[in-house]
Formats: structure tokens, sequence, C-alpha cells
């Protein structure tokens, strides 16, 4: 198995925002000999890149159920949508390790300051991770500018991390919010790394079943409650058919009062076509 | 005033028994020597007005320029020696572009002023480097928070102001500004006056040749710090000298 990250991914970070990392000989005191063998069978790979790599262990793999070994992914759906004074997000609540449901009351809307949110998708721990190093980043600078910081600064923070370490991380966000200077944004931040804001954004694997709906559906000066509506829709037809997303939808709509969440259980869903 | 610091000025990493740093107030004169700088923030822009002194009429025209753009929508005027601000320039446009990198957006000029000041401080604080000999002016303007104007000086302390004066005439400049109505002028009415400030408190005697540096950043500009045109710095220089002279005429009434 040749690294072959360290080839294609020579980007100059010039910017202060890097993965936080922990020196490997630090790592190393904390793993015995015998653990430190299983992680690297291979002894060029270094300790970083074996902590984020899925570990392709032994034959005992073949033997045992998929949700032992396979990785906590928010197969997901999740939306958001501006209106005029702020925006509507909307997520699903399943996390999914292959087959096994880990956790179906998940909370997949992470809270970046009290006016900027971000919808998760893909790799749950990747995302957690990003989400925390983000809130640490827009926690300082907000100290350091003396006001509540642009959803466009969280998105390009949300941005740097994706992009430098796109080989190592599976992340797909959308990251959306208020701000006095621009009102409310979506930004849409998928896989490598891209920025870009929309009108209304849609992300995670329920998302490719909606975009016709969404697209037909979808009309500019919409109201809060109207927003409201198509994201409730929207998910639940993503869950109807995904089979990675399901169980609550968790809303948020978020505007200069701060945010006002919602949670829309199983049977209040809106219901579609079934025999 | 002029006090020798007598064994307690040999470095910064020194305080007087007074409770004063010689060395940050030695860095202050050296910004007294040098031509005056005016700054004047209005309604709707910040213009920049300064007194370059020419000491040899070999030079060429336009050299050693004493207005520098920070990014597009920052202007940064500076007073005292000119390679020491050349430095201060170039730590201000690496930061505004190190925030562009991280954050995505124009760095807002009251941290920059902020970034900078805490630049200068920290050259006040050892004995193996020298203060700054140079202070600073920058200016902004944006639609949201409107015209914005910093001045930083060699004691890396940051204020923010309507109106400021830097180098030989400040106190004069300073004078003259405080008659203005500053608040409810636009940048036309600004630039003029800035002109007018720098042609009064020039000193013929003492300092032949000045060339005037003109620039402005403003609702005018649609934000971007620029010098002004060759038309507009013809009208104004017409009127600062006008004004000049009518000054001076308006003594001899009273004989």
């Amino acid at each position: 198995m040749i690294k072959k990250s360290s080839v294609m991914s020579c980007r100059p970070t010039h910017s202060s925002i890097e993965w936080p990392t922990i020196k490997p000989e630090v790592l190393s005191k904390g793993l015995s000999t015998v653990s430190v063998l299983e992680c690297c069978p291979i002894s060029t790979v270094s300790f970083e890149s074996s902590m984020a790599c899925t570990m392709n262990n032994s034959i005992s793999d073949l033997l045992s159920p998929d949700w032992l070994t396979s990785e906590h992914s928010t197969g997901t759906s999740i939306m958001a949508v501006e209106f005029n004074g702020g925006v509507v997000i909307g997520a699903d609540s399943r996390t999914s390790t292959g087959a096994y449901v880990a956790n179906r009351v998940t909370d997949k809307l992470t809270k970046i300051t009290n006016h900027i949110y971000c919808c998760r998708s893909g790799s749950a721990a990747d995302t957690q991770a990003i989400a925390d190093i983000v809130n640490y980043h827009l926690e300082f600078h907000e100290v350091q500018l003396g006001e509540a910081p642009l959803v466009k600064t969280a998105a390009s923070v949300f941005q740097e991390l994706c992009y430098n370490y796109r080989d190592q991380l599976t992340a797909g966000i959308i990251c959306a919010g208020w701000d006095r200077r621009h009102g409310g944004q979506v930004f849409n931040i998928p896989l490598g790394g891209m920025c870009v804001r929309q009108s209304f954004a849609i992300g995670g694997s329920g998302s490719t079943y909606v975009f016709g709906f969404v697209d037909s559906n979808f009309k500019k000066g919409m109201t809060k409650d109207e927003c409201v509506q198509f994201v409730l829709k929207t998910l639940a037809l993503a869950m109807s058919r995904d089979g990675s997303s399901g169980g609550v939808v968790r809303l948020g709509i978020i505007t200069e009062d701060g945010i006002e969440r919602r949670t829309v259980l199983g049977n209040e869903l809106p219901r579609f076509y079934e025999d | 005033m002029s006090s020798i610091g007598t064994g307690y000025d040999l470095s910064a990493s020194q305080f007087s028994p007074d409770g004063r740093v010689f060395q940050v107030e030695y860095a202050m004169k050296a910004v007294e020597n040098s031509g005056t700088a005016v700054a004047l923030r209005g309604k709707d822009g910040v213009v920049f007005a300064v007194e370059k002194l020419v000491t040899s009429k070999l030079y060429e025209a336009g050299a050693n320029r004493r207005i520098f753009n920070i990014d597009t929508h920052i202007g940064m005027a500076v007073a005292g020696l000119l390679a020491d601000s050349r430095q201060i320039v170039e730590t201000a446009r690496t930061e505004a572009s190190n925030y562009r990198a991280e954050y995505g957006g124009n760095i807002p000029v009251k941290y920059l002023a902020d970034r900078v000041a805490m630049y200068k401080h920290a050259y006040t604080l050892y004995s193996a480097v020298r203060p700054f000999g140079c202070s600073v002016a920058l200016g902004s303007y944006d639609e949201i928070d409107g015209p914005q104007l910093y001045m930083v000086d060699p004691s890396g302390v940051s204020f923010g102001y309507l109106g400021c004066a830097m180098g030989k005439a400040r106190q004069a400049a300073k004078t003259e500004m405080e008659k203005l109505k500053l608040k409810d002028m636009t940048c036309l009415e600004l630039i003029k006056e800035a002109a007018k400030i720098i042609y009064i408190v020039h000193d013929e005697v003492k300092d032949k040749n000045f060339e005037l540096e003109l620039s402005w950043v403003g609702a005018v500009t649609q934000g971007r710090h620029q010098k002004v045109s060759q038309e507009v710095f013809a009208e104004v220089e017409r009127y600062a000298k006008s004004a000049l002279e009518d000054d001076s005429d308006s003594g001899n009434d009273d004989m």
C-alpha cells in the first residue's frame, strides 16, 4: 500500500488553520508495542495517517458483522434554505455503522457561533472534529474582532480545513447562519473542499433522491414558515427513500435573535405516497 | 521640555526613574522631524494629504511616496523614517493578505490597526532592537460601518480619529482641523481642506520644495483607496493655493 497522499497533497498551507496534531513520540508512549504493530502492518505509514485511514486488519473482519468494523457515518439528509432575515436548517437523525443504527436521535446541526450553525454529513468523526476546530477559530476571531463573525468567515475556515486535508477527510458540510452585514446566508462545502454560496443547499446520501423535488419546488422570496415546510417535506421524502437517513427531523431557524430549534417526530412528518 | 536621559536612554528595555521609556520618546522625536501628514474622516470617506519634502531638485518627481495601499480598501499615510515605515507597510500588507486567506474577506481596519500597534509595541520591549521611528495613519470606508481612521504612533498605541496630523507642523495642522466640522463634510470638501491645511502649515523659509500627495477612500471611490485623479488634484491644488493667498491678504487689511 503506497502512501500516495504524501506525493500528491503537497499543498502549501500558508494559513494558521492546521490540523492539531499530537507528536508521534507522545502518541507512541500511549500505545503498547503490540497494538502499534496491528495498526501499522507496513512500517512506512506514519502514525498520523494511520489514525485517519480505516484499519484493514485481519481475517477476523470477514467473520464479524459489518458494524463492528465499519466507520461511523452520518449517511444523511441535510438541508439549508435562505430567507429574508435568516436561514432554516434541517437534518435527519440517523448515524449508521454499516447496517446498524448507532444513534437514532443524532443532532447533526452543530453550533459554531450563536448565529452560525453547520449541518454535518459524511464521517461522523471527521465532521465532529472539523466542527470543533472551526468553533475554536471562530471563538478566537470573535474576541479579537470585538463583534460577531460573518457567516462567510466561518465558511472560509471550513473550506481551509476541508480543502487542505481533502485526502484524509470525508466531510460534506453545509454552513449557514445570519450576520448583520449580509443577512441570512447558506454555504455548501462538499467533499473536495469547494465553497459556494447558494439560496438553498442539500447534502448527504439522502439528497440524491430529492434533487428533482427541490429544483421544482423552490421559489425565491419564501417566508420563514414556507421555508420550514419546504425543508420538512424535502427531508421527509429523502428519509423515506434513503436507508442511511431516518429518525426525527431536527430543524433550526436562525435569525437576528439567535436560533429557534424544533424537533419533528416520525409520526408528525409529512407523508407521501405509500400503498 | 527636552530632557536628556543620561544613562536610562540607552535601550528600550529600561525605564527611567520617573517612569519613561526614553527610546520610545526619541522615536517620536524622529517622527516630528518629517514632513507633515494629515488625515481627515468625514461623512462618506477618509482623505490623506502629505507634505513630501523634496531636498534636491535632482530627484525624480513622484519618488518616495508616503501614502500606500494596504489591500484594496485601506490606505496608509506615514510620517517619520521612511525606511522604517516601509517595513510597517509590508507587515500590514502581510496581515491583510493572511486575513483574506484564512477568513475569506477584507480585513477590518480597526483589527488591522490593532495588529500593527501590537507589532510596533513589540519593538519597544527589547534592547536588541529599536522602536520604529514612524507614525502611521490607516483609513478605510465601507458601506455598513462607514469611514474609519486610526493612527498608530511609535509606542504602539492606536486611537481612532476624526482628524489626525503627524510630522513637524502637526500642532498647527491640528489647530486648523479643529476649525472644521469634519463629521458633515463629504470627501470632495475634505480633500480641499486637507490640501489647504498642508499649504498653510508648510514652512516656506525652512523647507523650500515640497510635493503634495493626495489620496482618498470613500463612497466616491466605491470603497477603494486610490490617489486622486489628475483633474481633481489640479482643482484642489488651485483651491489650496488661492485660499493661502486670501489668508495672507486678509492679514494686510488691518493696516
